[in-house]
């Protein structure tokens, strides 16, 4: 029996010895492992080390072309890949939608496709539409991470997200977490589902019946109305942004009502019997899902998320880059 | 299989390097040791050991730089290079570095080493030394300043270090890959 214990958890560590995600692309955490996930996180731990530095850039991906391309509006996302690109060595084009030929009329396919013509090794992507990653993995031959598309996922942002709770509270496995607001609209929501039940921690969602998706305990999460019940039981609560442009029909009747039940503020966290982590993937409306007296406190680690997400995606760009065998 | 170095001459050997690096570096006040990861600061681990005994002074700038994302062949090997830690806590602005990894071969890895040393700062000077030398191997014009053992080898073979903390033996071996 010890033996055979034994060989498998030499096995397990061989598989992350291998030193390969088991995936091509990043397209969604429900595609990869909680050895990928390990993996990255190791990687991550090295180049956080890099970026302390004073020369915070290595010359690792200077033979790589890498395309950020922005169908849609980001800050943090777009600048973090970048300043994670550039402190490889890589070079980066940068596209958004806004000031292109997609506003002429040009598909996906095609802008992409004449983007790769460039001889550009590796595409980040965010896209309005869901699946959109995936549609074109399918017809193209470079490495593909998504950066968020649609509702669905936004794979990086949960591998920060876990990796700064990781940071602050240790091993997941095991913790509570829950991820409030609007989790029918949120692709970091669904993203850390994934991520955060492959690292074995409880998840609970919690926020307006309107916000969440019917069947979502299917995916092994807990769903909890009353904040107040929520944060008593969570160790990190995830505070999501409420998303108005995606929301096209009323779901709550006004920003100022859901603030007063779901938002979280100050006397709540006051009343709680312990400390817990507050972490928000940004940007932050205050006033409504979170107020100012919280998202600046010490219990906040907005900002060590966004300083995480550096590392996390030269970790992702790193591990990817290395598949370029079968990439013309 | 063939064995270089046994236990006793491998002590012999490290005793003498360590004996040169004090002849050159006296009280080492101006000095800096840096071993190349992962197999290197096995090496280095000893040298700064045995250089402590002989100055008897333990404060020696001692640092392990990781190489990794200084290497050339990222995309020629098939595995992706895992990194190890790189742990430089002093200042190695105008210091003088000696680097130490236990094999020198195509003189790569120093290469990528000297790039990733001077994105800390500018030393002094730096010197090598190795354990063993692969004569009449290299690529880059890279020759060590403090040699343990030197040894003329063909491309099928390999030279592997074992060490006592690591591997349960001390021995330096030849390897013929089939």
């Amino acid at each position: 029996m010890i033996a055979i214990a034994n060989f498998i958890y030499i096995y397990k560590t061989e598989r992350i010895q291998g030193n390969m995600l088991s995936v091509k692309h990043l397209l969604g955490i429900r595609e990869i492992t909680a050895e990928d996930v390990a993996l990255i996180f190791k990687t991550a731990d090295n180049f956080k080390q890099v970026l302390q530095r004073p020369i915070k850039k290595v010359p690792s991906l200077r033979d790589t072309t890498v395309a950020n391309v922005f169908f849609e509006n980001s800050t943090r996302t777009r600048l973090s890949f970048e300043l994670a690109e550039k402190r490889l060595g890589a070079d980066v084009v940068n596209f958004s939608a806004s000031s292109s030929s997609v506003s002429k009329g040009e598909t996906l396919i095609d802008t992409v496709k004449n983007i790769l013509a460039m001889k550009v090794d590796m595409v980040v992507m965010r896209h309005a539409a869901s699946g959109a990653p995936w549609f074109l993995a399918n017809h193209i031959n470079a490495s593909i991470i998504n950066a968020g598309d649609g509702t669905n996922e936004h794979p990086t942002q949960a591998l920060l997200d876990a990796y700064s709770m990781r940071e602050k509270i240790g091993d997941l496995k095991g913790k509570h977490i829950a991820v409030i607001g609007d989790i029918m609209h949120s692709r970091v929501a669904l993203s850390n589902i994934y991520c955060l039940t492959k690292l074995g921690a409880k998840v609970t969602v919690a926020g307006p019946p309107t916000l969440i998706p019917k069947h979502i305990q299917s995916m092994g999460v807990r769903v909890e109305y009353n904040l107040k019940k929520a944060l008593e039981w969570c160790d990190v609560a995830n505070v999501l942004r409420i998303q108005l442009e995606r929301q096209h029909k009323p779901l709550f009747s006004t920003l100022r009502e859901y603030a007063l039940y779901y938002g979280v503020n100050r006397s709540m966290l006051d009343s709680l019997k312990k400390d817990i982590v507050i972490m928000h993937p940004g940007p932050i409306n205050r006033g409504v899902e979170l107020n100012s007296d919280v998202a600046d406190s010490k219990q906040s680690i907005i900002l060590d998320q966004v300083e995480n997400g550096v590392a996390i995606r030269m970790a992702v760009v790193y591990l990817l880059s290395g598949k370029r065998d079968n990439i013309e | 299989m063939k064995t270089l170095l046994n236990n006793i001459q491998l002590q012999l050997t490290l005793q003498r390097l360590a004996h040169q690096l004090v002849e050159n570096h006296n009280s080492f006040s101006n000095t800096a040791i840096i071993g190349i990861q992962p197999r290197g600061i096995l090496l280095s681990d000893r040298i700064v050991k045995m250089v402590q005994n002989i100055i008897g002074n333990n404060c020696i700038s001692y640092g392990k730089l990781d190489i990794t994302f200084y290497r050339d062949d990222v995309h020629t090997t098939s595995d992706i290079q895992l990194p190890s830690e790189t742990d430089i806590s002093f200042n190695i602005e105008g210091k003088r570095v000696i680097l130490i990894d236990d094999v020198l071969y195509t003189g790569r890895t120093i290469r990528s080493a000297m790039d990733a040393l001077i994105d800390f700062g500018r030393p002094a000077g730096v010197e090598l030394l190795v354990l063993v030398d692969r004569r009449f191997s290299r690529e880059l014009p890279i020759h060590p300043d403090y040699t343990g053992y030197t040894v003329d080898t063909i491309l099928t073979q390999k030279v592997k270090v074992y060490w006592q903390e690591k591997d349960g033996k001390d021995e330096v071996v030849l390897i013929d890959k089939k």
